[in-house]
C-alpha cells in the first residue's frame, strides 16, 4: 500500500442505528485513478461511497467509527467543516438529479453556493464545466431552458458539469450509468477516462465489464466486509479470495 | 351477486352527486337571477365603484365595501403567507420527520376553531392593544388583517408543507452534496421545485380570506351560504373586528365593512332591492373566488405535469 494514497480508510464501521452497515474496512485508493466498488446489492457500497462526503450524516442514527482520511485528514475529526469538504468532494447520483432550474443555474448552482454570482466570474467557468463534461455543443442554445427537458445522459453530464464548477479533486459515482441506455453508458465512460487525468474517481458500479473497462483498482465488497481490493486486472483475472472467485464467476447466491 | 350489489351503490352514489351538484348550480343560477338585475340597471360600473351604500336612499354603491375587503384580504396575505411559508419550511426542512407527522395533524385542527373565538380574541385582546398603541378605533382594517392572517395559517402552511414535502429527497442530496447549507438548499432549489404549490396555497388563503373557508374549497359552496343569509360561520371574525363602518377606508387603522360582513348584517332585514343589492354582492363575490380557484387548480395542475 503506497504511504501517498488520496483516500484511506481505517477500520471504518458505520452503524445504521443497531445494524452494522460497515465492518472495519481498510482500504486506499490512489490520486487520478479511478477505483470501484463492486459487491452484491446491500453490501454496503453506496454506504462507503458515501462516508466520502459525509451524506450519510444526514440519516438520523447514524454511527460511524473508524478514520476515513483525505490527503491524510480524518474528515470526521471535530470541527471539520461539511460544506468545505463536500466542495472538494463531489458527488453523481444513480439518477441524473438536475434541479428543475436552468441549464446555466445548475451549473453555476455551486458557486452561488460558494457566494460567486457575477456574471463574468461565472460565464468562463459555465463553459469550462459544460466543455469539460462534453455537454457544451449540446445546450450552448439552451442555456436558459430547463434542465429537465434534456434528455437523461445529458441530464447525468449535466451533474457532472456541475461539480466540475466548484473544481473538486475527488468525483464519487453511485452507479452514474444505471439509468442511461448502452450508448449514453458508453460516452459516460469514455468521459470518466477523460477525467481521470485531473480528478480521483470512486465508482459504485453493479455492473462487472464496465469496472473492468475503466477502473484501475476494485475493491469486492460482501455483507459490510472489505473482501479484497487490488489491481482490477489482478482482481479479475487472479482474484485471491474464495467468495470474490464466486462472485465474478457468478457463483453468488 | 356482488356485481348486482355494487350496480346498485354505483347507481345511489350517482344520484346523489348528481342531486348535490345539481342544487348547487340551481343556487349559484338563484343568486345571479335576484342579484343581476341591480347590477344592470344600475350600470356594472356605477355598482362595482360609487361610494354611496345607503339602502334606504336607494344608493347602492359597493366599493368602499370592494376596497375594505382588498384591505383586509391583502392584509391578511402579508402577515398569513411569509409566516405560513416559514412554518412550512421549518416543519420540513428543520426539525425530524415525526415533529412534522405530530405537528403538521395539529395545525390543521387549528382550522377547526370556530371563526368567533376569533372574533372574540380580536375584539378582547387585538383591537384595544391597537386602540392604546397605534390610535383609531382599534376595530379595523389592522385588527381584521391580523385575525384573518392567523387564520389562513393552517390553510397556507397546511398545503405548503404538502408541496415541500413532494420535492423529491434527490434535489435536497443534490444541492448539498455540492456544498451547500440546508437554508441554502432550501431557497436555492427546493421552494423554486415547490414553487406552485405554495402559490396555490397562497391563492386558495387569499379565497378564504376574502370569503371563508368553504368558499376557498369551492366558489358555489360559498354562494349557498352568503345566499342564506348566513355567512356568519367564517365571516364572523371579521365581522367582529373589523368595525362596522360602510365609508371608504383611509388608513388600515379605520374601521371598514367587507363584502360578506354586509351581506350578513344586512340579509335578514332587507327587501326589495336592498335584497337584490345584497345578492348582487353575492354574485361579485362569487366571480372573485371562481377566479381565485381557476388560479389555485391551475397552478397546482402546473406541478403535476412538470414532474
Ligand atoms: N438509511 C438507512 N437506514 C437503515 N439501513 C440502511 C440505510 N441505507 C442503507 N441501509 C442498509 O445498509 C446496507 C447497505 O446499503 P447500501 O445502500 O450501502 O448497499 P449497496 O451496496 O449500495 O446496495 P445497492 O447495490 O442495492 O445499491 C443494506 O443492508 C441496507 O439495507
Ligand atoms: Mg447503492
Amino acid at each position: 500500500m503506497s504511504l501517498d494514497a488520496k483516500i484511506r480508510f481505517e477500520l471504518v464501521s458505520l452503524f445504521y442505528g443497531a445494524f452494522e452497515a460497515l465492518k472495519q474496512v481498510n482500504m486506499t485508493m490512489a490520486e487520478r485513478q479511478i477505483t470501484a466498488l463492486i459487491g452484491p446489492s446491500g453490501c454496503g457500497k453506496s454506504t462507503l461511497l458515501r462516508t466520502l462526503n459525509r451524506m450519510n450524516d444526514l440519516i438520523p442514527g447514524v454511527r460511524i467509527t473508524g478514520l476515513v482520511r483525505v490527503d491524510g485528514r480524518n474528515i470526521y475529526a471535530p470541527g471539520t467543516d461539511v460544506t468545505t469538504l463536500r466542495k472538494r468532494i463531489g458527488m453523481v447520483f444513480q439518477r441524473p438529479n438536475p434541479f428543475p432550474l436552468s441549464v446555466r443555474d445548475n451549473v453555476s448552482f455551486g458557486l452561488r453556493v460558494a457566494g460567486l454570482t457575477s456574471r463574468a466570474d461565472v460565464e468562463p467557468i459555465l463553459e469550462r464545466s459544460l466543455r469539460a463534461a462534453w455537454l457544451w455543443d449540446q445546450v450552448k442554445d439552451r442555456l436558459d431552458q430547463s434542465a429537465l427537458d434534456l434528455p437523461l445522459d445529458q441530464q447525468q453530464r449535466l451533474c457532472i458539469a456541475r461539480l466540475l464548477a466548484v473544481e473538486p479533486d475527488i468525483i464519487l459515482m453511485d452507479e452514474p450509468c444505471s439509468a442511461l441506455d448502452p450508448i449514453a453508458t458508453g460516452k459516460v465512460e469514455d468521459l470518466m477516462l477523460e477525467l481521470k487525468k485531473q480528478y480521483t474517481i470512486v465508482i459504485v458500479t453493479h455492473n462487472m465489464q464496465q469496472a473492468a473497462r475503466i477502473s484501475d483498482v476494485t475493491g469486492y465488497m460482501l455483507l459490510g466486509d472489505m473482501i479484497e481490493s487490488g489491481a482490477t486486472a489482478a482482481l479479475f483475472t487472479n482474484p485471491q479470495d474464495r467468495r470474490t472467485q464466486d462472485y465474478l464467476s457468478g457463483r453468488y447466491g | 351477486m356482488k356485481a348486482r350489489g355494487e350496480k346498485i351503490a354505483q347507481r345511489i352514489l350517482l344520484v346523489i352527486a348528481l342531486s348535490a351538484i345539481s342544487s348547487l348550480i340551481l343556487i349559484a343560477l338563484f343568486i345571479f337571477k335576484e342579484g343581476t338585475p341591480v347590477m344592470l340597471r344600475m350600470g356594472l360600473r356605477k355598482f362595482l365603484f360609487s361610494r354611496e351604500w345607503d339602502p334606504q336612499a336607494g344608493l347602492f354603491g359597493i366599493y368602499p365595501m370592494i376596497a375594505a375587503s382588498l384591505w383586509v384580504t391583502l392584509g391578511a396575505m402579508l402577515i398569513g403567507a411569509p409566516l405560513g411559508i416559514a412554518g412550512a419550511i421549518f416543519l420540513n426542512e428543520f426539525v425530524p420527520k415525526t415533529v412534522l407527522r405530530i405537528v403538521k395533524p395539529a395545525i390543521e385542527l387549528l382550522a377547526g376553531i370556530p371563526s368567533v373565538v376569533y372574533g372574540f380574541i380580536g375584539v378582547m385582546v387585538l383591537a384595544p392593544l391597537i386602540r392604546d398603541h397605534l390610535g383609531g378605533p382599534g376595530l379595523s382594517i389592522l385588527a381584521a388583517a391580523i385575525i384573518l392572517g392567523v387564520m389562513i395559517l393552517p390553510t397556507v402552511i397546511s398545503i405548503s408543507t404538502d408541496a415541500i414535502g413532494a420535492v423529491p429527497n434527490s434535489y435536497r442530496e443534490g444541492a448539498l452534496a455540492l456544498g451547500a447549507t440546508r437554508w441554502q438548499a432550501v431557497h436555492m432549489v427546493i421552494l423554486k421545485a415547490a414553487r406552485s404549490g405554495i402559490m396555490a396555497s397562497i391563492i386558495l388563503a387569499m379565497g378564504r380570506a376574502i370569503g371563508d373557508l368553504k368558499a376557498a374549497r369551492s366558489g358555489i359552496m360559498a354562494s349557498i351560504i352568503l345566499a342564506m343569509g348566513r355567512a356568519i360561520g367564517e365571516t364572523m371574525a371579521v365581522i367582529m373586528v373589523a368595525g362596522n363602518t360602510v365609508k371608504l377606508p383611509h388608513s388600515v387603522l379605520d374601521s371598514a365593512r367587507t363584502l360578506t360582513a354586509t351581506i350578513a348584517f344586512e340579509m335578514a332585514s332587507a327587501t326589495g332591492r336592498h335584497r337584490e343589492a345584497l345578492f348582487a354582492i353575492g354574485v361579485v363575490l362569487f366571480v372573485i373566488i371562481m377566479i381565485l380557484n381557476t388560479c389555485a387548480t391551475v397552478s397546482l395542475r402546473g406541478r403535476t405535469t412538470r414532474s
